[in-house]
């Protein structure tokens, strides 16, 4: 796209001009959008910046040392040339490159683009070119500098960016461009952050008296980069008493609103290992719980799941169009159901039918299927982690009071876990199969005398539990390795749920799973991983011992008979 | 019985591979890595450079005119079946030389074995240091050329002047200690012990929101903070995931890491995580004509030109020159010759350096600070201008004080206070 912006140093251009500027394809491009915006306010708020400037500026970039690299970035963004956006946003995704002549070049797909005229180039050799470096310090600065100038863009998203960005690296500076972009600003949450980041740059380079109402409104927040940035103030040795002493109290108030924050983190931390536990333990719940047999290849239908979300991904990337990319996680839902739900019949056919009432003969078994199944999957994708990628809905996070991530891949687990739950309890309460499924765990001959085919229950239970497994490893995927290993991590921990929850019982094991994850979070900070463990395990193993059949013990004849 | 052990010496050679009565004409060489188990993720990888190498110098004529060949092993992640393996292929394989080993535990397991039998093991993975035996030879880095260099450079302008410190590791020998190294080097750099908080979890620890939000807090304390990640294996997928989601940028809370490199983070889906850290003495990124040829050749052996090369690959491609070269130089196979020959020994290596064998069984190695890219590549923000010599003992840690590794005259000895001969 021919982004003539050279012709605007004459002043700021016509509406026809900005409307060619922005038809086309790239229209939706954010940063060339809020780069019009921008520019137009740039344009009519300060003089056109010197050409030249521009030019040596973008040439420094290409200097072998970062600082001086960091100097250019730094005077780049205060120059106010709105294609500095362009070229520091090319410089930080890696697509700024050099050309053996010096020249700076700004890749876009397989094209080269001129960033001082925004032609595109066909006469360099894109072997030539080498990629820009940088390292953390010059993506400090690069946000910083961003930031100030993205402040007006039109995307609220990268308003917000921006202002956040100028939170985590305030500078003096910055207090006379956040008046501006605040008096423009229409949406009451991005405002809110422009405030914060205005007290912020105030406490820095303000008055007296703004600088303590700065301290006063940064009191009210909880946010950690805030509070980084009054440790630093109150430590400075030229800082005014009273300020001092504002900051301090500025400072209390923050830590007293962190401590609460971190009991909600704790809590909503514990929720959120329960679900995993959770997820992984249903399927066991109902193959160990409701069935009676020792699964060890339990652990690897879970693994064998998580492949079946590796495989769909892989299809969608190859067959689908991009932007479907997103979606293969619910596709993959019903296809790792399926998958690990077969071999679960499969298994319980050939191998589990033949050791029903010999639970030591089932747990060799079905520990050396379990063998079987890892090395299987080593053969065919390689011993090495496979990359699951989170659809862009499940990346990220949100912030709901201040000072700790909600991160969306943990909310996602937390819902499906309760809706593969709940769907499970309609199942087994509300289903002819799920009637007869615990008709024949209850009493098989009994059940078998009133016509129901108890094998084909048998085959199909089993496979029922299989499959929720084959669900959870789509979930785990999520949040960890798919490697051949992947089942050997969740086994005990879903045993353990199970056996504490009460065997037999469906509300036993939500109730376990939840209070297992969350002691086991509010242990952690205190204890540590290791020893948090630890204190979980002995205090399981204590209370099996004064409750052997677990929190929810299922009562009746059936069970004092296998007893 | 003697039936018995003939059929399962049959079988072990079958399964290797061997042709019998073939022995006379070759040179066996024992590949002692994981192709099973836990460690299989990584140690895969090696067994296939060596078998690479092996048929690389068969390629161009063998060695003293005959072939090489590889006696591979599979000891299953299992420590213990380590040092049984080990024993098979110096006393009944008799191997010339074993190249293998990935953690520490397993180094530790075997080492008693090529003690006793005097074999020769090439050991290619980074690790804590604080050992020289000499029936190994360590091609990987010692603490000094890299977990020392990537804190420095975290404390330099470059890095971001960090001055607080989480030193977040997995429960194990090598992380405790290099992170008493660390915490012994970065106090006598003058940060104060409220400025380093050290934390461990257990082997394939799978939920990080704790730790995770404890750094997030730890770093809220006015200070630039970093974290040293001695994290092992598979946990550290989730924990790079959680950093990701969490939203915490390499640009406000640097990770330098240890053990990830290019195949761990074949893995993890890297948008996320641009600008995190990783100290090696190599990266695929290098640009040279050695490494140039090396990935080339790692392609074609491979047959899979999207497979990464790593460090430790680098250091068994040096390690397997070196020894081919003092084989050469020798004249022989003989442990005791090869050993003298391999001190001194010159390999142009990937790293683009020239790296020497010292006399104290480590090399001399450039250190390299990389950035994590957006494509799984590292880029290369920082590395020495010469190789740095390593130091089997830490100059840093007390009980480390005034002792050598030197095995030439007057001192031949790997852990000593006072030289073994004087005039």
């Amino acid at each position: 796209m021919p982004l003539t912006h050279h012709r605007w140093r004459d002043g700021p251009p016509s509406p026809a001009l900005r409307e060619r500027v922005l038809s086309g394809a790239e229209r939706v491009r954010v940063g060339v959008v809020g780069l019009a915006a921008i520019l137009l306010f740039l344009l009519a708020a300060a003089p056109p910046a010197h050409a030249d400037d521009f030019t040596t500026l973008v040439s420094a970039l290409g200097a072998d040392s970062f600082s001086e690299k960091e100097q250019a970035v730094i005077a780049l963004g205060k120059l106010g040339d709105g294609r500095a956006i362009l070229v520091l946003t090319a410089l930080k995704d890696g697509r700024l490159l050099k050309a053996p002549d010096g020249r700076i070049l700004i890749a876009r797909g397989a094209k080269t683009i001129d960033p001082l005229s925004g032609t595109e180039l066909s006469d360099v050799a894109a072997d030539a070119l080498d990629r820009i470096r940088v390292n953390n310090r010059l993506r400090g600065a690069l946000e910083g500098a961003l930031g100030e100038l993205t402040l007006f863009s039109v995307d609220p998203a990268a308003r917000y960016a921006a202002a956040q960005d100028a939170l985590r690296h305030p500078s003096p500076g910055q207090a006379a461009l956040l008046e501006k972009a605040i008096a423009a600003e229409k949406q009451p949450d991005i405002r809110a952050a422009m405030e914060q980041s205005l007290s912020a740059a105030r406490l820095l380079s303000g008055s007296r008296e703004e600088q303590l109402a700065a301290l006063r409104t940064l009191g009210t927040t909880t946010d950690p980069q805030i509070k980084n940035l009054l440790d630093q103030f109150r430590a400075a040795p030229d800082t005014d008493p009273e300020l001092r002493k504002a900051a301090e109290t500025a400072l209390s108030s923050i830590e007293n609103r962190l401590w609460l924050v971190g009991l909600a983190a704790n809590l909503f931390h514990g929720i959120s290992l329960g679900s995993v536990l959770l997820l992984a333990a249903i399927g066991l719940a109902i193959t160990f719980g409701v069935m009676g047999v020792i699964n060890m290849a339990h652990g690897e239908m879970i693994m064998l799941g998580a492949y079946a979300a590796y495989v769909c991904q892989q299809l969608f990337r190859e067959f689908l169009p991009a932007s479907w990319i997103d979606g293969y996680l619910v596709a993959a839902i019903p296809v790792a159901f399926l998958f690990a739900g077969a071999v679960g019949v499969a298994l319980e056919r050939s191998v589990i039918r033949f050791l029903y009432g010999r639970p030591l003969e089932t747990l060799l078994a079905t520990w050396g299927v379990s063998l079987i199944l890892q090395q299987m999957v080593r053969s065919i994708f390689g011993s090495p982690n496979r990359e699951v990628s989170n659809p862009s809905w499940m990346t990220g996070g949100f912030d709901p009071i201040g000072g700790f991530t909600v991160t969306w891949n943990r909310v996602g687990i937390i819902i499906f876990c309760l809706a593969v739950l709940g769907a499970l309890a309609l199942i087994l309460n509300r289903t002819s199969f799920g009637l007869h499924m615990r008709a024949v765990t209850q009493n098989r001959p009994m059940a078998s005398v009133m016509g129901i085919r108890t094998a084909r229950v048998d085959a199909l239970t089993f496979g029922l539990g299989s499959g929720i497994a084959g669900m959870a490893g789509v979930a785990l995927s999520q949040i960890g390795n798919v490697s051949p290993n992947l089942g050997t991590i969740y086994i005990v921990d879903s045993f353990l749920v199970v056996v504490f929850g009460g065997v037999g019982n469906l509300l036993g094991t939500f109730v376990g799973a939840l209070s297992l994850g969350i002691v086991n979070k509010f242990l952690e900070p205190v204890a540590g991983a290791i020893l948090g463990k630890i204190v979980v395990l002995v205090a399981i193993i204590l209370f099996i011992q004064r409750r052997p059949r677990g929190l929810f013990a299922l009562k009746g004849r059936t069970v004092e008979a296998e007893a | 019985m003697l039936k018995k052990t003939w059929y399962a010496l049959i079988a072990i050679a079958v399964i290797a591979g061997v042709p019998i009565g073939a022995t006379a004409q070759t040179i066996k060489i024992g590949v002692l890595h994981s192709l099973s188990g836990t460690m299989a993720i990584s140690e895969t990888t090696l067994k296939d450079t060596i078998l690479m190498m092996v048929d690389d110098i068969n390629k161009k004529g063998g060695l003293l005119g005959k072939k090489v060949e590889a006696v591979v092993v599979d000891p299953a992640s299992n420590w213990p079946l380590f040092a049984e393996k080990a024993r098979d292929l110096l006393s009944k394989e008799k191997v010339a030389v074993v190249f293998g080993c990935w953690t520490s535990v397993s180094r530790k397991s075997v080492l008693p074995v090529f003690e006793e039998l005097n074999g020769l093991l090439f050991y290619p993975v980074q690790y804590e240091g604080e050992e020289s035996s000499n029936n190994v030879f360590y091609t990987g880095a010692a603490p000094n050329q890299q977990a020392i260099p990537a804190v420095e450079y975290l404390m330099g302008p470059e890095g971001g002047s960090v001055k607080r410190w989480v030193l977040e590791g997995t429960d194990y020998v090598y992380p405790r200690t290099t992170n008493k190294i660390l915490e012994a080097f970065l106090k006598v750099k003058g940060v104060a012990p409220e400025d380093i908080k050290i934390n461990y979890t257990p082997f394939g620890h799978s939920d990080w929101q704790t730790e995770v939000a404890a750094i997030k807090s730890f770093a809220s304390a006015g200070k630039k903070t970093a974290v040293v990640s001695t994290i092992n294996g598979d946990a550290n997928v989730p924990f790079y995931k959680e950093l990701a989601n969490a939203g915490i940028k390499a640009s406000d809370i640097p990770v330098v890491a240890f053990s990830v490199g290019e195949e761990e983070l074949a893995g993890i889906d890297t948008k996320n995580l641009v600008g995190h850290l990783a100290a090696w003495n190599y990266f695929q990124s290098v640009k040279s004509p050695t490494n140039e040829g090396f990935i080339k050749e790692w392609h074609d052996f491979i047959k899979n030109p999207k497979r990464v090369t790593n460090d430790p690959m680098e250091a068994h491609y040096i390690g397997f020159k070196m020894w081919a070269h003092a084989v050469e130089q020798a004249g022989t196979t003989d442990v005791d010759a090869v050993r003298q020959a391999v001190y001194g020994q010159k390999v142009k290596a990937p790293s683009g350096f020239v790296e020497v064998m010292n006399t104290n069984h480590h090399l001399s190695k450039p250190v390299m600070i990389g950035e994590i890219q957006a494509n799984g590549q590292f880029d290369i923000v920082w590395q020495t201008k010469e190789t740095i010599k390593a130091d089997a003992w830490s100059p840093y840690l007390a009980e480390d004080k005034g002792k050598v590794a030197d095995w030439s005259y007057p001192w031949v000895c790997g852990n000593c206070t006072a030289p073994k001969y004087t005039d």
